[in-house]
């Protein structure tokens, strides 16, 4: 078991090096450098030569990786000159946010795709079955950005159940109930378009597994032993097909993350998604950089624990 | 049982040959209403919205008149108009149209990479799969999506063609990975053997005799590839970094949307052109869902 969870975390390494390369290359091919922001027509040419010097801007390439490296690893990722703070900071600020977000998301998907996937496997062929394999057909062709201005129109606009943007009521106090309310309330309808965008996977996962056990003997012996009907469904079929979809976690948070580019934008969320649309048409780098990089570590992770709890819950998958 | 059911099938009818692929397809089909309402619904849309756009000025179109400024849908424009009073319903007609060429060529360019490569990996295995597949491992573990909105903010000359193979690039991993897994047991299978000891050289038996045996998923595949390409062309778009401004794309209305007042007041702007994205995307998908269910023995209707 241990075994597995390390070879996978050493596997990590080379991909995020590779990545880290990527996205340094990407990097140096984007117009501009790190003082961009500092120039003023008031600026001195030669004092941001010295300062290009000093930073080791014509150092050979492979130097600079190791230097930028090195920063990294020290939590200094440069400064973002649209917004004027250490990129850490506002990153920081954003993180928190899109981690409030996906939370929301992922607890509000379980809830709605778990009974669905047991009540559509449980009542295989019926009219309810049908219903709900067409619902996660429908959900799964809709495009994020559609379903989130469309419900953003209707239940935001039209019937005013929901904030139209923002984290937080402005009129919010920070520390009062009210203000983690209003917090809540803003969250509510992106994650409500997360978690329904979000469902097809674990419905159709828990479908196959409940109708795939119906016939499995463990299942026969629990009906022979005279065990309710409702009890083989809820203590013996579902807690057998419920570890399996924790694994969905995984890909979970992959899709929230590429999902959040969208979903923050059309709600105007602050979160990590928001800015890095902002600062891509702000051409603010040392952002952009950061926040590639800090994706592309969090979709590792992702895979990461998908394999992790496959590997606990299938023995055959582990490496001896 | 699956055995016992074709001898059956083989005593009534002796002389007929196991239906091919398409007809199993064109069963399944006409079994399926909603299937084929989609698919006769793309046919007729495709159709239409390619002979239109021929039929519309596109100079005209994008001509700036205030008069009709955000006007309502009436009888000039059935759609009304948008902030510089062009007609919506002319501009969603060329947005459809450059859509789905996009969409088609991306899915045409990844599909003959992805198909190639998985097949190639697939057949010989050993080292060449080694190495194709650490690449694939790695191209599915990058947030993808990131890279390629940088990509297009770095690119210096930026039109249709790099838009299209800026998406390529990323895009054919997922087909070569599902074809790869398939090619790999096909290979498996005696009658690549067979044709193997009869000296028949690796290139006719990859491309004539296994890949016909796989048709069935490269359609589903390519299918269900286009309805995704249509959702990321469209999104890429709406978010600003998709085709470049001079040719409009249903993204790009949908994204009139972002004006909060435009969303809230003038639905005529966005709302159509989503509906037809979402009409496309369940279309395209149903039909590849059909296909798939043909595809599957077990899972047929017809």
């Amino acid at each position: 078991m241990w075994k597995t969870v390390v070879r996978r975390f050493l596997v990590m390494i080379p991909q995020l090096f590779v990545l880290s390369l990527l996205i340094f290359i990407m990097a140096k091919f984007m117009p501009g450098d790190p003082f961009t922001g500092l120039i003023t027509p008031e600026t001195d040419p030669a004092r941001i030569e010295e300062l290009r010097q000093k930073a080791g801007f014509y150092d050979p390439w492979y130097i600079q990786y190791i230097n930028w490296m090195g920063n990294a690893f020290q939590g200094d990722f440069g400064r973002s000159y649209t917004f004027n703070q250490p990129v850490a900071n506002l990153i920081g600020t954003r993180a928190l946010n899109t981690f409030w977000l996906s939370l929301l998301s992922v607890v509000l998907l379980y809830l709605l795709a778990i009974p669905l996937g047991v009540l559509a496997g449980r009542y295989q062929d019926t009219l309810l079955d049908k219903s709900i394999v067409f619902y996660s057909f429908i959900v799964y062709a809709i495009p994020t950005f559609v379903l989130g201005l469309i419900s953003l129109f209707f239940f935001g606009y039209e019937l005013g159940w929901f904030p139209t943007s923002g984290t937080v009521d402005i009129n919010a106090e920070a520390g009062t109930f009210g203000y983690v309310w209003s917090k809540f309330y803003h969250l509510l309808l992106p994650a409500m378009v997360f978690a329904v965008l979000g469902t097809t996977g674990v419905i159709q996962y828990l479908r196959t597994e409940i109708i795939d056990s119906k016939t499995m003997d463990y299942v026969r012996t629990a009906r022979a032993k005279g065990i309710p009907n409702n009890k083989v469904y809820s203590r013996h079929i579902f807690r057998n097909s419920l570890l399996p979809i924790a694994a969905f976690l995984g890909f979970t948070i992959t899709n929230l993350l590429g999902g959040s580019i969208f979903i923050e934008t059309i709600f105007g969320y602050q979160g990590m998604g928001q800015l890095f649309v902002q600062a891509i048409n702000g051409r603010d780098y040392s952002v952009i950089t950061t926040l590639v990089m800090l994706f592309g570590f969090l979709t590792l992770l992702g895979s990461l624990l998908s394999d992790i709890i496959m590997s606990i819950v299938d023995p055959r998958i582990r490496i001896d | 049982m699956a055995e016992k059911q074709t001898v059956d099938v083989e005593k009534k009818t002796p002389a007929a040959s196991p239906p091919t692929g398409i007809q199993v397809i064109a069963r399944e089909f006409a079994k399926d209403k909603l299937a084929m309402t989609s698919l006769l619904f793309l046919i007729v849309l495709i159709t239409v919205i390619y002979v239109w756009s021929f039929l519309i000025d596109q100079e005209q179109l994008m001509r700036i008149s205030l008069r009709d400024q955000m006007a309502a849908p009436g009888e000039k424009y059935w759609l009304g108009a948008d902030k510089g009073g062009r007609d919506i319903l002319g501009q969603l007609i060329i947005g459809a149209r450059n859509s789905i060429t996009i969409a088609i060529s991306v899915t045409l360019i990844t599909g003959i990479i992805g198909i190639a490569i998985g097949l190639i990996t697939g057949y010989f295995g050993g080292w060449i799969d080694n190495i194709f597949m650490r690449i694939i491992d790695f191209f599915i573990t990058i947030p993808s999506l990131m890279i390629i909105i940088v990509f297009i903010s770095i690119v210096p000359k930026y039109t249709v063609v790099t838009f299209v193979l800026i998406m390529s690039v990323f895009l054919w991993v997922g087909t070569a990975r599902l074809v790869r897994s398939k090619a790999l047991s096909e290979s498996r299978r005696d009658y690549i053997n067979a044709s193997k000891t009869m000296g028949t050289s690796d290139g006719v038996i990859i491309f004539k005799e296994m890949m016909p045996n796989l048709s069935s998923i490269l359609i589903v595949e390519m299918t269900l590839n286009f309805a995704g390409n249509v959702g990321l062309e469209t999104g890429l778009s709406y978010l600003g970094f998709g085709l470049p401004p001079s040719t409009p794309s249903l993204g790009t209305l949908v994204a009139y949307a972002n004006d909060p007042f435009i969303l809230e007041n003038a639905w005529w702007n966005w709302l159509p052109a989503s509906l037809l994205i979402l009409l496309l995307m369940l279309a395209i998908n149903y039909v590849g869902q059909a296909i798939r269910r043909s595809a599957d023995a077990r899972q047929r209707l017809g």
